[in-house]
């Protein structure tokens, strides 16, 4: 009995010091959210998310010099590059390239465990480097440009001095994507209608339709199966790989081909990613592409559902264009048109759901309660009637 | 991550690539030093997927899709699996329309495929419509120098089969429950037994022996019928070669064990799982080892805790490669050093996995 004692007496004072830590690093979380995780490899500062900023915005890392990360993570768009199903990348011939995946969200990724689509890089460190050199995207060739540029351009070599003390051929892509990671990790967003009603107990915070949706969230719905709510926060993800049938229902019957042919080709992770934003019908294999396993195929990763209602369109392939036909989808089983062949690797957890034309409305109109403060003011496309 | 855990990735994603060739799932063969390697083969089995009618066209779709994925899956693997079994209770209540459906979706595989009768398949007609389908309920057959047998271990005593029922569907619903002091114990029976040891009396006692039967040929925990009545009789026929492997269904679950010269094996269901009966034996029992305690599945996730699997065989052994859904794969093997099948991951006491706790 001591000894358990003692041990959290232990884990108290440890928990103290790491919450003073964080205090110190970063702001309080916004009500709905827990703390930000922070490498400690990484540590946040003022000097260096301004750093990552400037990074994040600069349109000289592409080959054409008008591609920056914020060209598809817009800010005024909440990080994405609303409506586009397929973001826009740099310009060949007269013509934008466009890739495979709708521009995921920048708001909340630091609490995602794995980063794009498919999960195929650990970290918003690691993420960063590769739309960069990704031809579809920013097309440069490797990333000696961006390096160029950070260690001769005066303001970057002076940040780089003050936020990493380095400079000259010192500075890697390792202090560049640093500098982005440490930005991109100060954009949360919580505290919406949801978070107030929820968590703080403001029983005006959302309206009888949005609680009787939210009910349908958590129950009929079976949404917070993967999309989680805990007990004092929720990131609407489960941080896990999903084949809900979209995109692999196109390909079924070429999914032996496909899978095996990938197989074969022996691709690297930097193959992997030029691969799968080129290649459409190779794109929906999805987590098999790093996963190399049945259960990875037609499989995504779980978005959060913050801020959902300003980011249309949906889906890892932006194909569905309304939050009404992305329940509807959910409804039909995981199919987005009703009576659909389903595909033979969907999900376990994906069926048929009964839900009535009032519950898929209250459903929405719940999704519609995510909005955090700061980008209520963007237009809602929650509500655009579907022609059925 | 830094540059050395993604190189450390790249090469191990390479050597994935290498190891599956054109397929989905790796096929290593194990070989032998002194095996000929132009005998060892492998084959994919699917089992206890349960097609049940709820009215009309209408299935549950839970089960469909179990055996639908087992099917697609199936049908990647790569190197081609020399043929695959259909273990046994491929319907609910053994009806025709149920038998139709699931001869349907197996339909799908691209492969010879051998079945096994299961007791939900055969207690309604006594297996006449599963026969039209899937031909004899009982066969032998050679493979690469392996002798196959397939039993129909889930008969009983001819009374409970013939004479106690009313109707055709209640001696069905009586058998497929468990707990259920109406039912009778499983058996192979002498009339099967003597064709039995006439089938294994052309073969040499050299010669690899695999057989597959839907419930376990041995007793391990009756009020489910995890049981086969006359094991001991079936077990003396199969004793003088040198080499047995039993393969068996019923059970939803992995267990294994070795009784003298014979290893068990059983599979996974594409249903549902079982819990592993002895917590429920409350008192001395000789189950198969338990390395990996069942966890309750998550209800959300219907696959969960089901699976299919294929087998490895090389110098008359057989090696079980589960592929388990929202589950880490497992591979349960002959090992030659201690003469026993076991898991080869999770046989190390530090590795196995502890059971869940709390609720």
């Amino acid at each position: 009995m001591k000894r358990i004692v003692f041990g959290s007496l232990v884990a108290a004072g440890l928990a103290a010091t790491i919450a003073v830590a964080a205090e110190r690093a970063a702001p309080a979380p916004p009500l709905g959210l827990p703390p930000v995780p922070v490498p400690a490899a990484n540590p946040q500062t003022p000097e260096k998310i301004a750093l990552g900023k400037k990074l994040f915005e600069d349109k000289r890392f592409s080959s054409t010099g008008q591609v920056a990360c914020a060209t598809c993570h817009d800010a005024k768009k909440a990080f994405t590059d609303s409506p586009l199903a397929t973001s826009e990348g740099i310009e060949k011939a007269g013509r934008k390239l466009t890739g495979t995946r709708n521009a995921p969200t920048v708001v909340n990724a630091a609490y995602f465990d794995t980063m794009f689509w498919d999960g195929r890089s650990p970290s918003l460190e690691d993420q960063s480097q590769h739309p960069f050199l990704n031809p579809v995207e920013m097309g440069l060739k490797d990333h000696q440009p961006i390096l160029k540029i950070v260690r001769s351009d005066p303001e970057y070599a002076k940040a780089f001095v003050q936020v990493f003390g380095k400079k000259g051929s010192a500075i890697s892509m390792t202090e560049v994507t640093q500098a982005i990671a440490a930005f991109e990790r100060t954009q949360v967003a919580g505290d919406s209608p949801f978070d107030r009603y929820y968590f703080k107990g403001d029983l005006k915070a959302l309206t009888d339709q949005q609680k009787r949706g939210f009910d349908i969230f958590v129950n009929k719905g079976r949404c917070v199966s993967c999309h989680v709510i805990e007990q004092t926060t929720a990131l609407f993800t489960d941080n896990r790989f999903h084949n809900i049938g979209v995109g692999i229902n196109a390909v079924q019957n070429d999914v032996p081909a496909l899978a095996g042919e990938f197989l074969k080709a022996k691709a690297t992770l930097a193959e992997v990613d030029k691969k799968v934003l080129a290649d459409k019908r190779t794109s929906e294999l999805g987590r098999f592409a790093i996963s190399r396993g049945f259960e990875g195929l037609g499989a995504f990763k779980t978005s959060t559902l913050r801020n959902v209602a300003v980011t249309p369109p949906y889906m890892h392939d932006g194909s569905i264009k309304t939050l009404r036909e992305v329940v509807v989808h959910y409804n039909n089983g995981g199919v987005t048109k009703e009576g659909d062949p389903v595909n033979d690797f969907l999900s376990s957890g994906i069926r048929k759901l009964g839900l009535t034309d009032p519950e898929i409305d209250d459903l929405v109109a719940f999704l519609e309660a995510l909005t955090s403060p700061e980008y209520a003011s963007l237009p809602s496309a929650a509500r655009v009637e579907v022609k059925r | 991550m830094n540059p050395t855990d993604l190189a450390g990735r790249r090469d191990f994603l390479k050597g994935m690539g290498k190891a599956v060739a054109a397929g989905a799932v790796p096929i290593s063969l194990v070989k032998l030093a002194f095996a000929d390697p132009a005998l060892d083969f492998s084959f994919g089995y699917i089992s206890d997927s349960h097609i049940q009618q709820i009215s009309g066209t209408k299935f549950v779709n839970n089960w469909d899709r179990g055996l639908i994925r087992a099917v697609a899956e199936t049908n990647m693997l790569n190197p081609k699996p020399d043929f695959v079994v259909f273990g046994g209770d491929l319907a609910q209540l053994g009806s025709k329309p149920e038998l139709d459906h699931g001869a349907e979706i197996l339909s799908k595989l691209r492969h010879k495929l051998y079945c096994v009768m299961g007791e939900h398949d055969y207690y309604l007609d006594l297996g006449e419509y599963w026969s039209k389908l899937f031909g004899p309920h009982n066969y032998s057959f050679d493979h690469k120098g392996v002798h196959f047998v397939v039993l129909n271990s889930i008969l009983t005593h001819d009374e409970w089969t013939y004479n106690r029922w009313p109707s055709a569907e209640q001696r069905m619903l009586e058998m497929a429950g468990l707990d259920n002091p109406n039912g009778s114990p499983f058996m192979v029976g002498e009339k099967q037994r003597a064709w039995l040891a006439a089938d294994l009396a052309k073969v040499a006692k050299t010669t690899p022996l695999v057989v597959f039967s839907h419930s376990p040929l041995q007793k391990l925990y009756k009020g489910w019928n995890f049981w086969t009545d006359d094991a001991e009789e079936v077990q003396a026929l199969l004793a003088p070669f040198d080499k047995v492997n039993v393969i068996y269904g019923h059970v939803h679950q992995i267990q294994y064990n070795q009784i003298g010269r014979i290893s068990f094996n059983a599979v996974m269901a594409t249903a549902w799982p079982w819990p592993y009966p002895n917590t429920y034996a409350q008192a001395e029992h000789a189950m198969p080892v338990l390395t990996v305690p069942m966890n309750r599945a998550d209800p959300f996730f219907e696959r969960d805790a089901t699976g299919w699997q294929f087998v490895n065989t090389t110098s008359g052994r057989v090696a079980l490669e589960y592929n388990l859904y929202n589950n880490t794969n497992r591979t349960v093997a002959w090992n030659p050093a201690s003469g026993k099948p076991e898991d080869r991951v999770y046989q190390d006491p530090a590795k196995q996995v502890p059971p869940q706790i709390h609720y």
